[in-house]
């Protein structure tokens, strides 16, 4: 019982914290009911055109590719800094690992995901 | 060379699955580097890869070791699996060619993704960790969500694939949890050390374990497509192509249960009496749903969904037993029923070839007089579905449930069989509808030698299983004992205590 | 004494051939081709069965023959093997199965002499002989459900064999259905026997051994299991309250039900019983079940064949209660009568049956009584036939029903079901009315039939008129192989089957002449009552009719039992299939919606709006509450601890 006590009371101090500031908010808080206060943006533009636009698909595979990479990055991070204790097999498995992702790229440059004709 | 032992050890673990996964980035490669109408032959990349794998799963033959450090296990079992799923990827293959061209799917993408997929159910196989278990479900997972919406032109595809991937995701989510609980109250995510700590009744039941397993139960329940988690079954399987279907009716389903029958029947299975009401539950449920919904389908693939959320059911009547006789008699009937679903898929696939028509219950009328070698083989995967003697069907299930009766289970027994008599009616109606049905005149059907191959391979497998079935229920006994045994000695020290 | 006998192994295979080779070279070799090999494998099984049967029989009493096929399934434990076993009880259905059926593939010949689609035909009808066969030589129990389900799947083929139809394919499926249920009970029973001894550690299924070490099965445990096997066998006997799907089954061609539906599928409910005996002989309340719903369901078919004007669902409820009177006998321990009238049945059946078809053959296809009459004058030959069979299902002294039927009324009044025996002697009246109204409707009276059609009425070929001659003489001297206990050579067929089935002991002469007398007595009340209304004041059945008008109604229409049926059971379950799970998930909530904006669903739009319309998150939904199911369950029984 002693060891869950302090969740127990984190969890009631956090209830209590956040309902405090709803309803002290709630109170306080001033309040204006006009029509710009309704607009999406309250930056005085008036809003135009449709909020569904439609983006270029290259944009999301540009976007795919740079996560696929930027995570290969955060991957080699840690083997580059114990490379030693890993030693060969290490190597082999990072040389794997790259040529894999090498793989997709020529994929990717294949299928034309960087032509932006 | 000593040096090299544990390496070599290891390298044995992974070469099957490593063939299918080397194919795939192959097939890639060179699908890409071809002009659409000559990428078609990467089939026969993927083909000889898939045979290559299942010959290589010898390597994984042997008694039970670990390797990686505890990533994935070298026995019997692991290679049933990599045996088996394999040739059925491979029997898919076979029977993909002239669909894909005819669906107009881009054939480079298609096989590479169905190779991937068959090296995540492999994976799930071999696992001997929880977070393998789970990277080889979401390796398999994700190829089959873009898989199943890879009909670009059919609308329902593309709904297929997205209802399948919000709820897989939905259920991902459920799966990760409860392997993360399971890792914080046990402190690791090796299935041995998870073992042997919920071995200790302190451990066992505390409520991180018990919720981590309900959560682990969500999560396999989702992929085995057990009630109530099975909602997104009829629609991925309705809208998905054909051959995509028997990939996930077969393949996933065989990846799911490898997972889930060597997590729960022999790593977890110190908590059975924690587990086995609430898979007594949805095996209840399953075969009820599955069965009573099959009866309204006119869909065939509609049908055969819920016909697998049905057998799904059975399967977790075995796995509710838990006892280690089950074992074996849950790895035949996966084979039996494997084959006996992947024949009538590729009915579906040659129907709808042939005939131009849809999967529609009218659009087999009169079957047996376009195409009576059709016809026939379709009798025969439905009647060995449906459990009549003395086809493989028959067997697995009189193997299943008499080793649960033998347990006491027997309201679950009785609402089992009394399932199984209900499933006769829809099945039979196939058979109906084929023989007994006047269909138009249809035209002269595509000769396709790769697919009567596919279609002789899983003919002759469900009656050769279920005739002979010895052979096959030693394999499977050998292949269970062998995974079992890591648990032999720590049981005995359990019980010398 | 047990002898290694592999030419049963050929008796089991030769079927198998035929069905092999009427499948794949059929239709290309022609018809005649067809005939032969149908016809010449079932001979070759019947010579083969004699020949066993021969041998047996120069063996001292209590041995069998066996062969083995081969292993089948070794699980752990668990031992069965392809195991045939050839001993009295076999020998005589084998001989049956083989013998009927082989008069019956000739007599079919000449009946689907028409039909472009024989090969099929006698494919089917060669793969329920080989089914059949398995049934009766299986050594154990899983091997005879094999053949318990083949036959099954062959009465389904044949009773939709005309497809066209699609009543008949209906009614096809009916018939597979209602025995699928039966079939529940099987099952279960067999689950129960297997770990009842599998809990001392028997894992056996084997007859031989079962009966060995029946001594291990408490009679608690006997009762579930013998109750559950024989819900089993009221499917495939087409008892109470499983018997709808006989009299649905005629709309099959004529010889088929003749074999399957009369002579032999039908009674394997009594052979299992009888095979079981010794298990049944544990449970008296079992015995007491099967007498009971034996007896009240040979009354009440018999009741309902009086009103029917369809000849061949005469036959068929007369054949429903003929298997009660089986039942009957069983359930009061007297197994071999049960099997000997099993063998006379099986010979006056399909003579009946055959005869039948010969009428409906001649008359183009017409199955109604009323307006058959008069065929004496055409038909000399099948109206000989069929007063045979008639004197003989209706058990006149002399003839081949008098002796097995008058066994079993004799051992149910002599184990003291007295009550029994009196509803059995009724139902013997009501079936020597039943019958001879047949007979009397269809070959006396004014021809109801048109003048030119009356003229083309004409005698079957040699090949339909050789079996109705040769069963015709089976029926009438087939019970000289069971004659009562000192009359001549006695019961021969009785002693043949004692050391399997056991026997009852008779009754005193004196008593048996005088039961004798009252049975015979009361089946000739019976048919001098059908004489004089069918006969001598044709008008007096309409007037009775007119007069008991809901009577007759009420067995006119059966009893309203398939109506019933539909609204307990038919309705429910697809109520359900639809209403909760076809429905309600996929399309209610979806079809609500969308019709509900009355807008059109058409392609594309259909995915988006399935998808946006709340779908998926109704899946959710479901998902989710199977979820907090399970992890309140495991929540809670964390907190229990």
């Amino acid at each position: 019982m002693t060891t869950w006590f302090p969740v127990a009371l984190m969890t009631a101090f956090a209830a209590l914290v956040v309902g405090l500031m709803v309803t002290i908010n709630a109170i306080v808080g001033p309040r204006s009911r006009d029509p710009v206060k309704g607009e999406a943006f309250e930056c005085g533009n008036p809003p135009s055109g449709s909020a569904w636009r439609r983006f270029s698909v290259h944009f999301y595979l540009t976007a795919i590719l740079f996560l696929v990479f930027d995570v290969e990055v955060v991957f080699l991070y840690p083997w580059a800094v114990t490379i030693r204790q890993l030693g060969a097999t290490g190597l082999v498995e990072a040389g794997i690992f790259i040529v894999l992702m090498l793989a997709g790229l020529i994929y990717a440059l294949r299928r034309g995901m960087l032509d932006w004709s | 060379m000593q040096a090299l032992g544990p390496l070599i050890l290891s390298w044995r673990s992974v070469l099957a699955p490593g063939i299918v996964a080397l194919t795939a980035v192959v097939t890639m490669l060179v699908g890409s580097g071809l002009s659409e109408d000559e990428s078609e032959s990467v089939g026969w990349i993927a083909l000889t890869g898939l045979v290559a794998a299942a010959i290589a799963s010898l390597a994984a033959s042997g008694d039970h070791i670990v390797t990686f450090g505890g990533s994935l296990i070298i026995d019997d079992y692991t290679a049933f699996f990599y045996l088996l799923i394999p040739v059925c990827s491979a029997v898919v293959v076979l029977f993909s060619f002239d669909y894909v061209a005819a669906l107009g799917l881009p054939a480079t993408e298609y096989y590479a993704l169905l190779l991937f997929a068959t090296t995540g159910m492999m994976l799930m196989a071999g696992a001997g960790d929880l977070i393998v278990m789970f990277l080889g479900l979401e390796t398999m997972s994700i190829s089959a969500y873009v898989m199943a919406a890879m009909a670009q032109r059919d609308p329902k595809s593309s709904e297929a694939g997205l209802k399948y991937f919000l709820l897989g995701a939905f259920s991902t989510g459920f799966l990760l949890y409860g392997i993360a609980l399971l890792y914080g109250a046990t402190g690791s995510i090796k299935l041995e050390a998870v073992a042997q700590m919920v071995r200790k009744h302190s451990i066992a039941l505390s409520p991180f374990v018990l919720l981590g397993l309900g959560l682990i139960l969500v999560g396999f329940g989702f992929k085995v497509a057990a009630a109530p988690f099975h909602v997104w079954t009829p629609d991925a399987y309705e809208g998905a192509p054909t051959s995509v279907t028997a990939l996930m009716a077969v393949g996933i389903k065989l990846g799911a249960f490898a997972g889930f029958i060597r997590v729960l029947l022999i790593y977890l299975a110190p908590l059975h009496a924690q587990w086995s009401g609430v898979l007594w539950a949805l095996a209840a449920l399953s075969m009820t749903v599955g069965n009573l919904a099959a009866l309204a389908q006119e869909n065939i693939k509609r049908m055969l969904a819920y016909s697998a959320i049905a057998h799904a059911g059975y399967i977790l009547v075995g796995m509710t037993a838990g006892r280690s006789e089950v074992g074996p008699a849950l790895l035949y009937y996966l084979l039996g029923y494997a084959f006996a679903n992947l024949g009538a898929f590729a009915v579906l696939v040659a129907v709808e070839q042939a005939q131009q028509s849809g999967t529609k219950l009218d659009d087999l009328s009169g079957l047996a007089r376009n195409h009576p070698m059709l016809a026939a083989a379709m009798a025969l995967f439905m009647l060995s579905l449906m459990g009549m003697p003395p086809l493989a069907g028959f067997v697995g299930k009189f193997y299943i449930f008499s080793v649960a009766l033998e347990s006491r289970y027997v309201w679950l027994v009785i609402i089992a069989t009394l399932n199984s008599v209900v499933s006769a009616y829809y099945y039979a109606r196939v058979i109906v509808a084929m023989y007994m049905r006047e269909g138009a005149e249809r035209q002269a059907q595509t000769r396709q030698p790769t697919l009567l191959f596919a279609l002789a391979v899983a003919a002759l497998a469900t009656v050769i299983i279920g005739l002979l079935p010895h052979p096959y229920i030693s394999a499977s006994s050998a292949a269970y004992a062998s995974a079992e045994q890591v648990l032999r000695p720590a049981t005995a020290a359990l019980q010398t205590k | 004494m047990i002898v290694e006998f592999p030419a049963l192994n050929l008796l089991l295979l030769m079927p198998a051939i035929g069905v092999a080779f009427n499948l794949f070279f059929g239709y290309r070799l022609g018809r005649s081709a067809v005939n032969t090999v149908s016809v010449g494998v079932v001979a070759i099984a019947f010579a083969l069965s004699v020949w066993a049967t021969v041998k047996l029989a120069t063996m001292p009493p209590g041995s069998c023959l066996q062969a083995q096929l081969g292993p089948w399934i070794y699980a752990g434990p668990l031992r069965l093997d392809v195991l045939l076993r050839f001993d009295a009880l076999a020998a005589v259905m084998s001989l049956v199965v083989s013998g009927v059926g082989c008069l019956i593939h000739i007599y079919s010949c000449g009946y689907m002499g028409e039909d472009p689609d024989f090969a099929r035909y006698f494919a089917y009808m060669n793969l329920f002989t080989f089914s059949m066969l398995l049934l009766v030589l299986a050594g154990n129990l899983l091997l005879m459900f094999v053949g318990w389900e083949g036959v099954g799947l062959c009465s389904y083929l044949l009773i939709a064999f005309w497809y066209d139809n699609p009543l008949f394919a209906f009614n096809g499926r009916k018939a597979f259905v209602v025995n699928r249920i039966g079939d529940v009970g099987f099952l279960l029973g067999i689950f129960v026997l297997f770990s009842a001894f599998a809990s001392h550690g028997l894992w056996t299924l084997d007859f031989a051994e079962m009966r060995e070490r029946a001594g291990l099965i408490s009679p608690a445990i006997a009762t579930i299991a013998c109750l559950l096997l024989f819900f089993g066998a009221t499917g495939k006997s087409a008892q109470i309250p499983l018997y709808v799907w006989l009299p649905d089954a005629m709309v099959g061609p004529t010889p088929v039900s003749a074999l399957i539906h009369a002579a032999t599928m039908v009674t394997a409910g009594v052979y299992v019983v009888a095979r079981l005996n010794f298990l049944f002989a544990l449970s008296p309340s079992t015995m007491e079940a099967v007498a009971t719903i034996g007896t009240v369901t040979a009354f009440f078919a018999a009741t309902i064949a009086l009103a029917q004007s369809d000849i061949k669902r005469v036959l068929a409820y007369s054949t429903i209660s003929q298997i009660g009177y089986m039942f009957l006998g069983a359930g009061v321990g007297a197994f071999g009568a049960a099997i000997f009238h099993v063998v006379t049945h099986a010979f006056f059946k399909a003579l009946l049956f055959l005869g039948a078809g010969s009428v409906i053959h001649a008359l183009g296809g017409e199955q109604d009584m009323n307006r058959m009459g008069g065929l004496r004058r055409r038909m000399p030959l099948t109206h000989a036939a069929m007063l045979a069979g008639t004197l003989a299902i209706s058990a006149v002294p002399g003839f081949s029903g008098f002796f097995s039927k008058d066994e079993i009324l004799q051992a149910a009044y002599t184990s003291g079901h007295k009550t029994l025996w009196l509803i059995a002697v009724v139902t013997a009246g009501l079936t020597g009315l039943y019958m001879f109204r047949l007979f009397f409707l269809t070959f006396y009276g004014k021809p109801r039939l048109s003048e030119e059609r009356f003229a083309e009425v004409h005698e079957p070929p040699f090949v339909m008129a050789m079996p109705l001659v040769v069963l015709a003489a089976l029926s009438v001297f087939g019970g000289l192989i069971g004659l009562p206990e000192g009359v001549l050579w006695g019961n021969q067929i009785g002693a043949f089957l004692a050391p399997i089935t056991g026997r009852v002991s008779a009754a005193p002469a004196q008593a048996v002449m005088l039961l004798s007398a009252i049975t015979s007595g009361v089946t000739f009340i019976g048919i001098i009552l059908a004489l004089i209304g069918y006969v001598v004041i044709p008008t007096l059945p309409e007037r009775l009719a007119a007069w008991a008008q809901g009577l007759y109604r009420l067995l006119w229409s059966k009893y309203y039992v398939d109506e019933l049926y539909d609204f307990l059971i038919t309705r429910p379950v697809l109520f359900l299939s639809s209403a909760i799970l076809g429905r309600n998930v996929d399309s209610l909530a979806i079809d609500a919606v969308v019709d509900g904006t009355g807008e059109a669903v058409q392609g594309g739009a259909t995915a988006v709006r399935r998808v946006e319309t709340g779908n998926v998150q109704h899946y959710v939904l479901i998902y989710l509450g199977g979820v907090l199911l399970i992890v309140g369950y495991y929540l809670l029984s964390a907190l229990r601890h």
